[in-house]
């Protein structure tokens, strides 16, 4: 049996994998999906304290999983299909009763620290503890078309395809950091950037808007919502429809944006819409945590966040443990990430030494 | 692992007899860094079998990649008789890829 298994590879993972390495926990690290996380395809990290003249998220990811690598950290580059936390196989020597602190509720089938299953590529892992690193991934519009356009000119990352459209239109969604943080690099390339935005103020930090709206090559175009993307019969982005956003200003009867199904689109858009020709698309409109295979598992919020025990990186489920932007919706920075990585570190290793007894 | 260009791109991927995968990378492309290895793995070990491996840089060769309406990147497409019969987009699983090579040299 495994001492501990960590689930994820950006820094909340990476850092998590340090510590317990560090304390001879022999941990195994499974990157999944994604490996490196979300700062694999941003640009410049310029608040990661350390690097006063920044680092690319990429070139900061490759340290961070060579310091796990360092101290014994097992990385392996299998994802995570199943896991089953509520029924750990029974144990030679159980023991009852209570978890680490008093006031945690017995441990789930009185074993000795976990007997938690991990399936990674049909293999199955056992070990004693858990910790979920899965962090959260970019949300895409959820238009036909913009799946049927994935790669032609509809792109999930600005730092890799930028380059693809040099001179060219693109269209960037959304009013966050990330929105400005890819129409501000892709204007290195592009001849124009509209960011298109659902309300008229921005989301994202001064120092971003600013940048933004400095550049003389980026327009805004406010309290509007790309309702469909052009140019699937000719196999490239030709252009995106765009309908005012039923947000701001209210519209009688306008339907949610989360019902911004394909049809509600096709209803949006009598008189009002209007197409704006572009080459390339690329949605920064928030994310979504990944936490699908815990669902039934672990205790999770409506939206799908990981809820930990107050003060702690504990799961409901004891032996479970949280970091990163899977449990975080509020700060998601790769510092927060990698500090409360560490702390699941140092949570699962005294959880786990309180079980020795 | 051939490394193609627009000059070879023809004689080693187009005249192939084998089919041929193909991996469209660039150095300042983060996914692009983690499915190198992967595409290196995969071309040795399907070393002796009937299917050739490549990567072309995109920075420094932009008509092949344009003819074949690559604009993001990683793309991976497998050619066979000249002609591209897939296209991968993105970070893929090596066994997806597995998958797709063996139905295609079987």
């Amino acid at each position: 049996m495994e001492n501990l298994i960590i689930i994820g590879s950006g820094p909340a993972g990476y850092t998590a994998a340090i510590y317990a390495a560090r304390a001879n926990l022999a941990p195994i690290l499974f990157e999944g999906t994604e490996p490196g996380g979300q700062l694999m395809t941003t640009t410049d990290v310029e608040n990661y304290p350390g690097f006063p003249k920044g680092i690319t998220g990429p070139e900061l990811m490759v340290i961070f999983k060579e310091q796990a690598e360092r101290f014994g950290a097992r990385i392996m580059g299998e994802i995570v299909t199943k896991v089953e936390f509520g029924n750990p196989s029974p144990q030679p020597s159980p023991i009852k009763g209570e978890g680490a602190n008093g006031n945690s509720p017995p441990l789930v089938g009185g074993v000795r620290g976990g007997g938690f299953k991990v399936w990674a590529n049909e293999k199955m892992y056992e070990t004693r503890a858990v910790i979920i690193a899965t962090g959260a991934s970019a949300k895409r519009l959820g238009l036909e078309n913009e799946k049927k356009l994935y790669g032609k000119g509809v792109s999930a990352c600005a730092t890799c395809d930028g380059f693809f459209f040099k001179d060219k239109t693109v269209v960037v969604v959304g009013g966050g950091d990330t929105a400005m943080e890819e129409s501000t690099f892709l204007t290195k390339f592009a001849k124009k950037v509209y960011v298109v935005h659902r309300r008229d103020v921005l989301k994202a930090s001064k120092i971003m808007q600013e940048r933004a709206m400095k550049n003389p090559k980026i327009e805004f175009i406010w309290n509007t919502e790309v309702v469909d993307v052009l140019g699937a019969d000719v196999g490239h982005v030709t252009g995106v429809v765009l309908s005012p956003s039923p947000q701001s200003p209210p519209i009688k009867g306008g339907e949610d944006l989360k019902n911004s199904s394909p049809l509600v689109g096709e209803a949006r858009r009598g008189g009002t819409s209007r197409t704006l020709p572009c080459d390339g698309l690329f949605a920064a409109i928030g994310h979504e945590p990944n936490t699908k295979i815990f669902s039934g598992q672990i205790e999770l919020d409506q939206k799908g966040y990981v809820v930990t025990r107050p003060g702690t990186t504990m799961t409901s489920v004891e032996g479970v443990f949280a970091g990163g932007d899977c449990v975080d919706f509020k700060y998601r920075q790769a510092v927060t990430a990698a500090g409360t990585g560490c702390e699941a570190a140092i949570d699962a290793e005294r959880w786990l030494e309180a079980q020795e007894g | 692992m051939l490394t193609l260009t627009d000059q070879n791109f023809q004689t080693e991927v187009l005249n192939s007899k084998k089919p041929v995968l193909v991996d469209f990378w660039a150095p300042w492309c983060g996914p692009c860094k983690i499915m190198g290895p992967v595409v290196e793995e995969l071309a040795k070990e399907y070393a002796g079998k009937p299917v050739k491996f490549g990567k072309m840089n995109v920075d420094e060769n932009s008509a092949i990649p344009s003819k074949f309406g690559v604009m993001s990147i990683p793309t991976f497409i497998l050619f066979k008789d000249g002609k591209p019969v897939e296209q991968f987009v993105g970070v893929q699983k090596k066994e997806y890829l597995q998958k797709k090579l063996d139905a295609l040299i079987k």
